[in-house]
């Protein structure tokens, strides 16, 4: 073993003085007592906050449910290429492709079905990190119940981005 | 002559004189700096013992046992043991190839009592018997489970079920001693969901009156079988996994199997990243030991000190979260430094951070370490001596308050730690107030590191250019045609990590996690065998408890800091 810079800690025996109960009660209550008065008048340091009425504001990397993103025109800009169910831990991530009806030169595939359990889901965001197109997205939105195993399998439909992107609770996104 | 086998005070060709004839093996120094020997199963207890008791060998830390399967070999299996000494600071793995018919090698139970469950896992996992094991049963697994999950001949997607009728319950169990000294013996199951286990942990004590007499403990319950996952999946997509080994410092885990594969790419993460990594690791090992103190005084009854530790540990998260973007299990370290840099205003957080923990962990010290009731439910209870912690395996702060300064910090520097100035905490006492002495001067050790880290920070990338290694950044795969095939080529191919294998260790926030990593050059790991700290210190518990009462056995359990996830892997 290396000759270490070690500090010793102090598990002598208790003098006469520290086992007489008094002296460590006082002292620790005086430390309660500073917190219960802080937190009386001085309400800015209380640490707890009145769920569900008032809510911890996450960061803008959150990694919360998934986003479809799509273009200008409403279609997905997913072209179904699998990165994202490759890159997946989980394995949570289901793709069936198909052709494009309307195919131009740029986009050929599409996804016919893109599902996500959102059950086996680990929030990883790797699938984020993986999508080439910037289709996939995370949103901040942590706050999912379902009440059967089914209902947490989500499809095109409740992933889709409903509107403009600058509505959606943006979370987790490519930032390099 | 290499570097390991000076320290260990000798040369290849004088290694083999120390040890009585019989055995044939070779000697060499592993790429990882481990001194590597292969040797026969005839020879192997000979071998271990001159290990042990050898002056100049003297390797009384038994680290691992596991077993790797090499299906296409004429031996099939190798049983592998990884043993260190903490005198002389070296290290070995000792490598015994047995067959497929016959797999079977006599057990190291009597040499390392540490032994005990590491033979019993590689029982369970691999199939491989260990002659004159006392109690080889199966560990991580249900007993009336059938095969061995580790072998690669194994199917992962066949079910078993398993009835209850089948649960453990210990010969002595039925066993009645009823005399003039023993009047009413019970049985006590504590767990697997009990409040105080803080997690799924079964202990079974037999109780004469209120003192345990024996005990047992079951575990498996958390068993989401991480090292095979490992073996189907990328490199990379390890990591979230490794999160949830010890999730109460995830990074640390993610980091220490990132440095892991790191070693054997032979690339490094720049230096931004290893700061940061080395800041966040800190506040987690802060974390592990603000929630094992915490909960371990709650368990005594002294609650408001979980509250004073909870509301620095919930502002770490909120500065891992603005990081990484997950709090519990970050996922933030990638094989080649960080998935992406820091936000802005990180360093003013961190300094904000450094400003406000003092004074939680000052509050704790003034409520509890002075307090007799505190003091007199904690000295002399679950007292460990140094030499037993060694030989059971232990290491990290249980070690420390044992009175052995040993911390791989310090003894195999990785991340620069050799160039921050910090103390190791020792005690000597070895019981639980010496262990909540130590963990409680390590957090105002790991302030002091992150303090100094954190004026260290420099600009600059903080992930390897290396595109066989880390995807390129996002700019360029949406504009350049070449990034986009190396995207494509990482997530499809994954990482090709060359050949071999190496034994990575970093102190986790229990001691030392170990990983070793076998590749054979595809794009996921061969086999992971996880050294997990929790384990060894886990296998000493129940023998710990004899002569102690129960509400004893609830202190010394929240003591030594024992968390499920990475118990059972």
């Amino acid at each position: 073993m290396k000759n270490v810079s070690t500090v010793t800690v102090d598990t002598s025996r208790q003098g006469v003085l520290g086992r007489l109960y008094i002296f460590a009660i006082l002292g620790g209550l005086a430390v309660t007592l500073r917190h219960l008065l802080r937190n009386l008048f001085g309400q800015k340091d209380v640490a707890t906050i009145q769920y569900p009425e008032e809510r911890r504001e996450y960061s803008e990397r959150t990694r919360g449910r998934h986003i479809l993103t799509t273009r200008d025109d409403g279609s997905l800009r997913c072209v179904a290429c699998y990165m994202c169910e490759t890159a997946c831990p989980a394995d949570c991530i289901t793709i069936v492709a198909e052709e494009d009806p309307e195919a131009t030169v740029e986009w050929e595939k599409k996804a016919l079905s893109f599902e996500i359990d959102l059950l086996r889901c680990v929030f990883c965001g790797y699938c984020v990190d993986a999508c080439p197109k910037q289709a996939l997205v995370m949103s901040r939105q942590h706050e999912m119940a379902f009440t059967t195993r089914d209902e947490a399998v989500v499809g095109i439909e409740e992933l889709k981005q409903k509107g403009p992107i600058e509505d959606e609770d943006l979370g987790y996104r490519p930032y390099y | 002559m290499t570097d390991s086998l000076r320290k260990a005070g000798m040369s290849q060709t004088t290694l083999p004189e120390l040890f009585p004839g019989g055995a044939t093996f070779d000697a060499h120094t592993a790429a990882d700096g481990l001194v590597e020997m292969h040797v026969d199963r005839s020879g192997l207890i000979g071998v271990l013992k001159t290990l042990r008791d050898h002056p100049d060998l003297a390797c009384d830390l038994l680290l691992d046992i596991c077993g790797v399967d090499h299906p296409e070999r004429e031996q099939r299996f190798e049983v592998v043991y990884h043993v260190a000494s903490l005198d002389k600071g070296h290290r070995f793995r000792i490598k015994v190839p047995i067959s497929e018919d016959e797999p079977s090698v006599p057990t190291a139970y009597g040499i390392w009592r540490a032994a005990d469950w590491f033979e019993r896992e590689a029982w369970d996992m691999m199939g491989i018997r260990f002659d004159g094991h006392p109690n080889l049963r199966r560990i991580l697994t249900h007993e009336a489970f059938q095969g061995h999950p580790l072998r690669k001949d194994y199917d992962p997607a066949q079910r078993w079920i398993l009835t209850e009728d089948e649960t453990m319950v210990p010969d002595w169990v039925t066993e009645t001693i009823e005399d003039e000294d023993h009047f009413e013996t019970q049985i006590l199951n504590l767990g697997p969901s009990h409040p105080a286990t803080h997690g799924t942990l079964r202990i079974v004590v037999r109780l004469d009156g209120e003192v345990i007499t024996k005990a047992e403990t079951e575990i498996g319950y958390l068993h989401r079988c991480f090292e095979k996952m490992s073996e189907t999946h990328g490199w990379n997509e390890v990591i979230p996994y490794a999160d949830r080994l010890n999730y109460c410092s995830a990074m640390n885990n993610g980091v220490g199997y990132a440095l892991g594969v790191e070693r054997m790419l032979g690339i490094e993460a720049p230096p931004r990243a290893q700061m940061v990594r080395l800041i966040l690791c800190e506040f987690s090992r802060l974390m592990d030991h603000a929630v094992c103190l915490g909960a371990n005084l709650v368990d005594l009854g002294a609650l408001t000190n979980f509250w004073y530790f909870f509301q620095p540990r919930e502002e770490i998260y909120s500065l891992l979260e603005a990081c990484a973007g997950g709090r519990l299990t970050v996922s933030y370290a990638r094989i080649g430094g960080l998935v992406h840099d820091v936000p802005d205003d990180f360093e003013e957080r961190v300094r904000q951070l450094l400003r406000t923990i003092p004074k939680f962990i000052d509050d704790v010290d003034r409520l509890v370490t002075k307090n007799r009731i505190f003091r007199d439910r904690t000295e002399g209870v679950g007292v460990m001596s140094a030499a037993d912690a060694v030989a059971w395996g232990w290491t990290g702060p249980c070690l420390r308050a044992s009175g052995v300064g040993f911390d791989l910090r310090k003894e195999q520097p990785y991340m620069g730690y050799d160039e921050f100035d910090f103390d190791v905490p020792i005690a000597t006492s070895g019981d639980c107030y010496a262990r909540y002495l130590v963990r409680l001067e390590e957090m105002r050790q790991s302030l002091r590191i992150i303090e100094q880290a954190v004026g260290r920070l420099a600009a600059g990338p903080v992930i390897t250019d290396n595109h066989h290694v880390a995807l390129p950044p996002k700019s360029k795969v949406y504009s350049e045609m070449e990034a986009l095939i190396w995207h494509f080529k990482l997530i499809y191919e994954g990482i090709k990590v060359p050949s071999g294998a190496m034994y990575t260790a970093t102190e986790g926030s229990n001691g030392e996690l170990g990983f070793y990593i076998i590749a054979d050059g595809s794009g996921h790991p061969y086999r992971i065998k996880v050294r997990p700290p929790c384990f060894a210190i886990f296998q000493a518990y129940p023998h710990m408890l004899e002569g102690h009462l129960v509400s004893d056995a609830i202190a010394i359990l929240g003591s030594l800091n024992i968390i499920a996830g990475e118990l059972d892997r």
